[in-house]
């Protein structure tokens, strides 16, 4: 296992440490990442099933030149072209993929890209996960927002311009509950448009009442879809339990979200089989549910704080571009989000191919929106980031930037209804 | 040709190009309307519904009717309620009923749609609805009091063309309402085409959106559009679908 993830802090008591360590070094005191936990909702799904069946029997080194030519050249792209498009023989063929891409992306979505910001309200957390800045433990100055401090956020990101937004937690359930976080979507009802989650996985019933509060799309990162890997990654917490995580989406549909967002975090495992997963995620749950909306990002691994060893392995700029033309090729009409983790020149130049959506004004941090947006000196304690972002550009930079792109920027395509 | 007027609701209009507006440039809007010739142009509601920073309202020219759709519609309730939105937001009574159930192909769900007619009409809208071409829902829409038939072409986007064509001949032949073919036009040829086989009018967005020269493309589009119409007008000739016509009489045999 990757020893580049395992930091010590000193500010952990010797039993924290100790516990730390057993963790990281003997699996048998791990609970089982498979098994529900109490209060965990478990539905009827077969999508587990269909998704993991084909990931299982990927053999990318299979496909050949002529594999990726003939996926290229059909009209409609296949689960078996687009395993093709994945795998390592359709490097060669990056510009005829691209072109092919944003054909598909200017079909199904003209000339827009559409604009967003996340919002963190609270960074406490109470998963092991080994890569993350916000993990339990991860020294880090924790911070949960009050309503006032949120409103006073929201306020600042709606006088940029920002028209919706993504609000997000550290996964802690009793720092940051449901009704905290519903608290948070009725605030933001009324500074924005449109208001997305990305918190915890919740059950279906949590879901329906934070849709009643005013989120309407939720985004839940499954980290890795090889559960062995996940295994030893996510060491502790609910978050472990790699089942209940897979089927978020579907509880969030069920509970009556308009959309949902996926991801595998490239860098995590095998890159290939990842995002293999994460497309087939979309493409079985969409025929189960195909009023849904629904969109992928593609988040590759960052430094965190108190860990700049943590980058994305084998998964260049070249190989991004791969998977996500490869994503757009198989599933033309979904969304696609590049988040600030990735540089200005990346994103500028993706957007005219296959990306549809991207953040601007970014902040991984906790209350430190008017600090950074005006410059201004803050007067409150402020929380740590979750990861180093690379793109740093405000909401008008981004616009200017996006038009000056050919593109049309949109802040908002959205009704609550 | 000056006489020929599409009416729908009682409005009349010109031109016979109905512009889309929500997947390109702003502040290609005004051009665009301008050299398509248009008199009517769709507005996402969902996409007006947004704060000051260049709200797609504001560039859409005076004097143009705006037709505001209900997208993002998943049922006829919800599509009820964008359009009074629509009606709130200063857009007329025009309204195009898009209701989908499908985010992957965007097709119209048929049923819903001849519910969200049936209310709307009631309440005064001019109520043009996006359909799958079936002649049974036709009928029903005009029951429901639809102003116009809008059965697609092709799937929304796809740039291609009429394959629904014999359907939608079917609706020519048997609605009275105005047909308007939308979506999945994809060229000029394609429109001229569907004017030949006399549809009323012709709703397009990605076909201009995608063009490497909007302002040209409207252009192109619009003198499609007229000449298709021309044609239908001036009753098509003889077409020759294969190999020539026989000059002695087949029924020459005939003695009495």
């Amino acid at each position: 296992m990757e020893n580049q993830f395992f930091v010590d802090s000193e500010y952990l008591s010797p039993a924290a440490l100790e516990k730390k360590h057993r963790l990281e070094t003997d699996p048998s005191c791990r609970k089982s990442h498979m098994e529900y936990l109490p209060g965990m909702e478990q539905i009827q799904s077969d999508i587990c099933e269909q998704v993991m069946g084909q990931v299982r029997a990927y053999d990318y080194g299979q496909y050949t030149e002529r594999d990726v030519r003939a996926a290229l050249e059909h009209e409609t792209c296949s689960i078996e072209d687009f395993k093709a498009l994945l795998s390592p023989a359709a490097e060669p063929f990056l510009e005829k993929m691209a072109q092919r891409a944003r054909l598909e992306t200017s079909r199904h979505f003209g000339n827009t890209v559409y604009l967003f910001t996340p919002l963190y309200i609270a960074n406490y957390c109470e998963n092991y996960c080994v890569y993350c800045g916000f993990n339990c433990y991860n020294h880090i100055h924790r911070m949960k927002l009050t309503m006032e401090q949120i409103e006073r956020e929201m306020e600042v990101i709606a006088n940029s311009g920002m028209e919706e937004i993504l609000i997000l937690t550290g996964e802690s359930r009793s720092m940051s509950s449901v009704e905290y976080i519903g608290e948070a979507c009725k605030l933001a009802r009324k500074y924005f448009r449109m208001v997305g989650l990305e918190i915890y996985p919740v059950n279906t019933d949590e879901y329906r009442y934070l849709h009643q509060c005013g989120a309407d799309y939720v985004t839940v990162f499954q980290e890795t879809y090889d559960t062995d890997k996940y295994e030893q990654l996510h060491l502790m917490g609910h978050k472990r339990v790699w089942p209940y995580r897979f089927d978020a989406q579907e509880r969030a549909l069920m509970g009556g979200m308009r959309g949902v967002a996926f991801s595998a975090l490239l860098g995590l495992s095998d890159f290939r089989k990842d995002a293999l997963a994460s497309a087939l995620h979309v493409y079985y749950l969409q025929r189960k549910y195909p009023y849904a909306e629904m969109s992928l990002s593609c988040p590759r691994l960052r430094p965190i704080i108190n860990n700049d060893k943590i980058n994305p392995l084998d998964v260049h700029e070249r190989q991004l571009c791969q998977i996500l033309c490869a994503y757009r090729i198989f599933l033309p009409f979904v969304g696609i989000t590049v988040s600030s983790r990735e540089s200005a020149a990346f994103r500028n130049g993706i957007v005219k191919i296959c990306a549809t959506k991207v953040s601007a004004g970014v902040s991984t941090g906790i209350g430190d929106h008017e600090r950074k947006y005006s410059g201004k000196e803050s007067e409150g304690a402020e929380g740590d980031e979750q990861f180093e972002i690379d793109d740093s550009r405000s909401l008008d930079r981004m616009y200017q930037d996006m038009a000056g792109e050919g593109l049309q920027p949109v802040l908002n395509d959205y009704l609550y209804v | 040709m000056n006489q020929d007027k599409l009416i729908i609701g009682g409005h009349e209009f010109t031109s016979r190009f109905i512009l889309g507006s929500g997947k390109y440039s702003l502040n290609l809007i005004e051009a665009a309307v301008k050299d398509a010739g248009a008199e009517i142009i769709t507005l996402a509601v969902r996409r007006a519904n947004t704060k000051e920073k260049e709200n797609i309202l504001d560039f859409i020219p005076k004097g143009v009717t705006l037709l505001p759709n209900t997208s993002g519609a998943r049922n006829a309730e919800e599509a009820v309620r964008i359009a009074r939105l629509a009606r709130e937001l200063g857009c007329g009574d025009f309204v195009k009923i898009e209701i989908m159930r499908d985010s992957k192909y965007l097709l119209p769900d048929n049923y819903e749609t001849i519910k969200a007619t049936e209310i709307l009409a009631k309440e005064g809208f001019v109520v043009m609805p996006y359909m799958y071409p079936d002649l049974n829902v036709a009928r029903d829409l005009v029951n429901a009091g639809a102003a116009a038939v809008m059965p697609l072409a092709s799937p929304i986007g796809s740039n291609k063309g009429l394959a629904t064509r014999d359907f939608i001949q079917i609706l020519i032949d048997e609605i009275d309402l105005p047909i308007i073919v939308d979506a999945g036009i994809g060229r000029p040829s394609q429109a001229c085409e569907a004017m030949e086989m006399g549809a009323a009018a012709i709703m397009a967005n990605t076909a201009l959106a995608t063009a490497g020269n909007l302002s040209m493309m409207a252009a192109a589009f619009r003198q499609a559009i007229e000449a298709g119409r021309k044609a239908y007008l001036s009753g098509l000739g003889r077409v020759l679908t294969r190999g020539a016509a026989a000059s002695d009489p087949l029924t020459g045999f005939l003695r009495d």
